[in-house]
């Protein structure tokens, strides 16, 4: 048995009916009125960025006075709204980049955390053999249904103030010296924890089904040549949940990328940690009279989950059937 | 083969940790760099008279109004507020001298969800150093809840000096003053159009009697006289409740209007029936209202925003508005100018009798709340309330202190702001704050919107109305 080179996917044969279901479908959905009312729910899903798109390049006082689609009547066209979201201009001191970089060093980590520690967690619940796996499954499970806004104002306090049970600090406090500044504040750090936490019951759960399906035999195989369960995960888990853990490291991106109530609560809007979602709120100003700026910001932060989106498209298809039976 | 394989395992793994610790050094740099210079500032503040006296010694040029803040150089003080950019930039201009000077650093930052991200942050152990609160209201509830510390002394001594003294009522709370007043508006004004005014012939008025000839005057000229609009999302119906206000401290005084404030005169009583019917005569006259939009029932649907378009174009004669209208004036007419002789202006609405209530002034503003008792804190927060501050935050523009320490003449000659900070700064005034924003917000920011909007609108009884707002009020 080689597991030298993973690159080929062991799947199950696929069955009869289940192709014809396939054939089915798609001879539906490929009919002229499907694509029809694909193309006018495309126009009408498609219709407000456009809006958004267009007012970003209008002047300011034609943004704030009229409607977008009057652009066609009287198309006048400035680039100094991107100037000014980006160089800072006369709005702010620093313009978007320092969040543009914020938001990058928040993602990314907070992306990769929960995969690592769900995969193992997931590889340990499907193959390791112990005694209560089910329920401890059930539990991550059960625990999706708690509403993180729930959590924020705990997690907060720990951060800040610390916990203890009784007299056993389980997390120490954090307060620097002299001040009620705690440590981890003005820092990335409990955004990273914060979004683990929440990402890891849907990645523990996804991943476990993914790779509860991998087939027996290959694990057994393994064993037989005298691979531990380290090993098993690394050279054979691994390598064939790659759909699964790609799609939900795209998942988890593009959410932490989107997030603004976790970073407004753990990291505040100060240029040196805030990501740029905090950036885009504080654009509109304080009456709310900078729609031109705001979409001009908002098509600059769309721009990397677009990129992401696209080159990682293939995995994330692949994802979304990650668990159901494959054809 | 497997050994070598584990290695690599391991390697990938040892890196991985390496790449997550590089990560966090390089995020807590900062902050680690800050609490160190933090500590030495804690170090220094413990001989704090040695070190100032030093520091006054050699004060650097230009550094002179700043001698007594000194002694807490390296520090840094975060600073929590809802005013977004642009406006944060002229902030952060306005005290980039006192920064420099004192070597503080002040941490600006604003967000849109101030009022709900405030009392969470505190709750959660991560209060701001300062907060700038808009709402008295919400500093009561703060209080209450425990997290605001009381005003240091040199605040406090900027305050009764420089304020008109019910501004330091709205930042006390049961007896202790704790937030000084930072920006301010002006709520009894009129936008009119000088230039209309000037072809028709028509005189601002300077009496309440004089104001109701003028209307009548248009109404015998063809003109309806008032315009208005309560439509404003989910706070439609906000303006009336500065009519009844303005009409509520003209007719009765500054105490009967704390005590309706309070809830100890009624909505339902004599005195603010009468009120009402004074306010029906006004913006519910179908002869006055609703000038170039429609008949009383369009003040509903009118957006706030758009209210005053018809006086440039003559169709209204006046609205009354605060003093941030001033920044609506561009959206009707491309290059419209704000001032005594140019497109629009405003007019201080005058009061009914000077014996109840000499000069009185509806208004609302900011409260600087301070959450810790560092040293510099308590400078910043001094700093803030000293008519320094405030007079170079007044020149960078559209911007106004109630500071009675700013010269008059340190705002742009004529503007708007100019007119706001001469009935703010007078000592002598009848003062007080948006009664809306002082009632719970069941009341001030619920049912006194919606009722006055159905009174408008629906032309639903005065007596209903009152009655049903007196229901809204919490118990406690």
């Amino acid at each position: 048995m080689s597991v030298e080179a993973p690159e080929f996917v062991i799947l199950p044969e696929p069955e009869e009916g289940n192709h014809g279901i396939k054939e089915a479908a798609r001879r539906k959905l490929s009919s002229p009125w499907a694509v029809l009312v694909v193309a006018i729910i495309t126009i009408l899903w498609t219709i407000p960025t456009v809006g958004l798109l267009i007012t970003s390049f209008r002047p300011a006082a034609d943004a704030q006075n009229t409607g977008w689609w009057t652009f066609f009547r009287n198309p006048a066209v400035t680039f100094s709204n991107y100037a000014e979201v980006i160089t800072g201009g006369s709005t702010t001191a620093t313009g978007i980049m320092p969040y543009f970089f914020n938001s990058f060093a928040i993602a990314i980590p907070a992306a990769i955390f929960p995969l690592v520690l769900a995969s193992m967690a997931a590889y340990a619940i499907a193959w390791v053999p112990f005694r209560g796996a089910i329920w401890i499954f059930f539990g991550i499970f059960a625990l999706q249904v708690v509403p993180l806004q729930m959590a924020l104002l705990p997690l907060l306090q720990m951060f800040n103030l610390g916990w203890s049970i009784g007299d056993i600090p389980i997390f120490p406090d954090l307060n620097k010296p002299g001040s009620n500044q705690s440590l981890l504040a003005g820092t990335y750090i409990p955004l990273w924890i914060a979004h683990t936490m929440f990402a890891l019951p849907l990645a523990i759960f996804l991943l476990h089904n993914f790779m509860a399906q991998l087939p027996r035999d290959l694990m057994e195989a393994a064993r037989v040549d005298g691979a531990g369960h380290f090993l098993i995960f690394r050279k054979i888990v691994l390598p064939l949940s790659i759909p699964a853990i790609a799609s939900f490291a795209i998942f988890q991106f593009l959410w932490v990328w989107n997030d603004l109530l976790v970073a407004i609560t753990f990291a505040g809007g100060t240029p040196n940690v805030a990501p740029i979602t905090s950036y885009l709120a504080s654009l509109k100003g304080s009456y709310g009279a900078q729609l031109h700026l705001t979409t001009a910001g908002a098509f600059i932060a769309i721009i990397v989950p677009l990129i992401v989106f696209f080159s990682l498209q293939r995995f994330f298809v692949r994802g979304l059937l990650a668990g159901s039976v494959k054809g | 083969m497997i050994a070598l394989k584990r290695r690599r395992g391991a390697a990938v793994l040892a890196g991985g940790v390496a790449a997550f610790m590089l990560l966090a050094a390089c995020s807590s740099d900062s902050s680690t760099e800050e609490s160190a210079t933090e500590e030495t500032a804690t170090e220094e503040t413990a001989t704090e008279e040695t070190a100032t006296e030093e520091a006054t010694a050699d004060v650097a040029a230009g550094c002179e109004p700043y001698a007594q803040y000194l002694g807490n150089e390296g520090a840094s003080v975060s600073i929590f507020t809802s005013i977004l950019p642009p406006e944060q930039g002229l902030f952060e201009q306005a005290w980039s001298q006192f920064e420099s000077c004192t070597g503080i650093d002040i941490v600006y930052e604003a967000s849109d969800q101030f009022e709900a991200q405030l009392p969470t942050r505190i709750a959660g152990g991560n209060a701001p150093d300062i907060a700038f609160i808009p709402q008295p209201g919400l500093l009561a509830k703060l209080v209450a809840d425990g997290g605001p510390v009381p005003a240091p002394e040199g605040t406090v001594a900027n305050v009764d000096q420089y304020w008109n003294p019910a501004w330091k009522t709205y930042g006390t709370v049961d007896g202790t003053f704790y937030a000084a007043p930072l920006g301010s508006n002006m709520k009894s004004f009129v936008w009119y159009s000088p230039k209309v005014f000037a072809d028709k012939g028509y005189t601002v008025p300077t009496t309440w009697d004089e104001l109701w000839a003028l209307s009548d005057q248009m109404v015998a000229d063809g003109v309806k006289p008032w315009c208005g609009g309560l439509e404003s999302g989910g706070a439609t119906g906000w303006p009336s409740t500065d009519w009844l206000e303005q009409i509520m401290l003209r007719m009765y005084g500054g105490e009967v209007y704390d005590k309706w404030v309070n809830h100890e005169l009624l909505f339902d009583s004599p005195e603010v029936t009468a009120a009402m019917d004074v306010l029906a005569g006004w913006m519910k006259n179908p002869e006055y209202v609703n000038g170039g939009f429609g008949d009383v029932q369009t003040l509903a649907t009118v957006g706030f925003q758009d209210a005053g378009a018809p006086i440039l174009a003559g169709e209204c004669g006046m609205l009354q508005q605060a003093s941030f209208y001033a920044n609506f004036w561009g959206n009707f007419q491309e290059g419209a100018t704000v001032g005594a002789d140019g497109d629009a202006f405003a007019f201080y609405l005058p009061a009914i009798d000077d014996s109840v209530a000499p000069q009185p002034v509806v208004g609302g503003g900011e409260f600087v709340t301070a959450f810790a008792d560092r040293p510099e804190v308590a400078a910043v927060q001094a700093y803030l309330a000293s008519p320094e501050f405030a007079t170079s935050k007044v020149a960078l523009g559209t911007w106004v202190s109630a500071n009675s320490g700013v010269p008059l003449d340190a705002y742009a000659d004529g503007s708007i702001d100019q007119l706001s900070a001469q009935y703010l700064t007078d000592l002598t005034g009848t003062f007080r704050f948006d009664a809306s924003d002082l009632m719970p917000a069941a009341v001030g920011a619920g049912a006194m919107w919606t009722q006055m909007t159905a009174w408008f609108a629906e032309d639903k009884p005065t007596a209903e109305v009152l009655k049903a707002i007196d229901a809204a009020w919490p118990a406690s």
